[in-house]
């Protein structure tokens, strides 16, 4: 299933684009997948398993904690965003 | 039996402008309490520290006065109408609300100034003169802060306080439009005060010229009716988050960096900073705009829609931001929205609140992991390295 997935600016220097693609039937194994073809990028987004908590994941536009966390399903043509904090101002 | 609550408009930035609610109970004490659980502070602006209804405050039932039935706990049905009037504009709390600016009749100057709001429908002369009795606090006159102050300047606001402790900088003349070549080296809050007045000399300009921190945020906060952030840092930005909380105080938030940009609206009680983002990342992890840049423009955008979002609250027009956080993506030219909510579990306005007064903020945004400061250093120096390799295999 390939998921498409938009990154912010800051995740961008390790994917080289904004809108990446990736495969895996839940959030957990797309972002697995995403590291081996970004090496890194799952550092920036997790630690220990889980996602640090000022990283948020949007499945279609709906928070990923109120719906399955990282074992969430994803299907072909579901639109995944990564949204970590920023404080500038 | 759910019955429909008509708010006032002085208490509608509780209710995110909504002129009615939906509420449950049998008679009209328990309507209130059910509004005050949907609403935190409701309670407050009606019965201000007391236990019985002021004399300044009417509530009828299907339009008859409660004190002609059973006064609080006149028993109500499915479909009736509770509406909750005060009897003089601004009525609220007097112990604890401050003196609020009262506008009468604008002047012939005013009404030329203000001429393109006031003939618009959503405004009027009564819309006018809501957003010049108004009292916004601004935190920070950097990137954000500047388009904010300059359109609620512009706008007419009544009282605008502005905090920043801090003094121009050469740098901050890439995008903080408060601020002018002749302002280098002078405290930003007086330069932005000076700004403000030199388009509108209506304009009553607080400064607080000090940082915000747990021991003034209180006091500072809650002299005025909504509060913006326009804070560089996340310690800042969890202090603000959670003193508006405790205040009751409507939070217009933004965010930015490089070429992205976050906005959105918390109302008291139906979500705030901590439920989006409930720890801060660890010191390095994510770069402030010094480290990794920001579009100059970029500010001008973000901070004009949070300037937007408050006017809409004061007007009680439109739907605000509040539920929806807008992603803004400048080089995909792209606005985007994802929901956000109140978190059961938040530790601040969920339901089993443990953080109950302001904390030391630096203190825990310094050490953010359960892991030891040397183990989380590590990962943010790894995170650094990892995007600087990738960044120069890119340019290579």
């Amino acid at each position: 299933m390939a998921v498409e997935v938009k990154v912010t600016s800051v995740l961008q220097k390790i994917t080289g684009a904004k809108v990446v693609q990736g495969e895996g039937g839940t959030v957990g194994e797309l972002l697995a997948d995403l590291d081996t073809r970004y090496p890194g990028f799952k550092q920036q987004i997790m630690q220990d398993g889980s996602l640090h908590r000022f990283v948020n994941i949007y499945l279609n536009d709906e928070d990923i904690r109120y719906l399955n966390q990282l074992d969430t399903r994803v299907k072909d043509g579901d639109s995944i965003s990564i949204l970590p904090a920023l404080a500038g101002g | 039996m759910p019955v429909s609550v008509y708010i006032p408009t002085p208490f509608r930035k509780l209710t995110g402008n909504r002129q009615h609610v939906e509420a449950s109970g049998a008679n009209v004490a328990e309507v209130l309490a059910d509004v005050d659980r949907q609403y935190p502070g409701f309670r407050q602006l009606v019965f201000g520290s007391g236990e019985t209804v002021p004399a300044h405050i009417n509530i009828y039932v299907n339009k008859q006065e409660i004190t002609s039935l059973n006064g609080i706990e006149t028993a109500l049905q499915d479909g009736d109408e509770v509406a909750v009037i005060p009897a003089m504009a601004g009525g609220s709390g007097e112990d604890e609300a401050p003196k609020r600016k009262t506008v009468g009749a604008l002047t012939a100057e005013q009404v030329n100034r203000y001429s393109r709001h006031i003939i618009m429908p959503q405004v009027g002369p009564a819309g006018q003169r809501k957003i010049m009795e108004a009292s916004v606090l601004i935190i920070g006159a950097g990137g954000l802060g500047s388009p904010i102050a300059v359109y609620l300047a512009l706008a007419g606001i009544g009282k605008i306080g502005i905090v920043d402790f801090d003094v121009v900088d050469l740098s901050n003349l890439q995008r903080q439009i408060l601020h002018q070549n002749d302002d280098i080296g002078k405290p930003k809050a007086i330069s932005a005060k000076e700004t403000i007045n030199a388009y509108n000399p209506d304009v009553e300009v607080v400064v607080h010229e000090v940082p915000i921190t747990s021991d003034n945020a209180l006091e500072i906060i809650k002299d005025y009716d909504y509060v913006i952030n326009g804070a560089d840092n996340f310690a800042a930005r969890y202090l603000v988050n959670d003193a508006c909380y405790f205040l009751k105080k409507p939070l217009i938030d933004g965010s930015i960096l490089l070429f992205d940009g976050q906005v959105t609206v918390y109302l008291p009680g139906q979500g705030c900073y901590r439920c989006l983002y409930p720890s801060p990342p660890p010191p390095g992890m994510v770069p402030s705009c010094a480290e990794a840049g920001v579009l100059g423009a970029l500010c001008g955008t973000v901070g004009t829609i949070q300037a937007t979002e408050v006017l809409k609250l004061i007007l009680g027009a439109g739907e605000s931001l509040h539920g929806r956080l807008l992603l803004y993506d400048a080089l995909a030219m792209e606005f985007r929205q994802v929901r956000i909510r109140r978190d059961p579990n938040c530790v601040l306005c969920g339901d089993n609140p443990t953080v109950t007064e302001l904390i030391d903020y630096d203190a825990w945004c310094g050490g953010a992991f359960d892991h030891t400061n040397e183990e989380e250093r590590k990962a943010a120096e790894a995170a650094r390295e990892a995007r600087e390799r990738a960044a120069a295999s890119m340019n290579a």
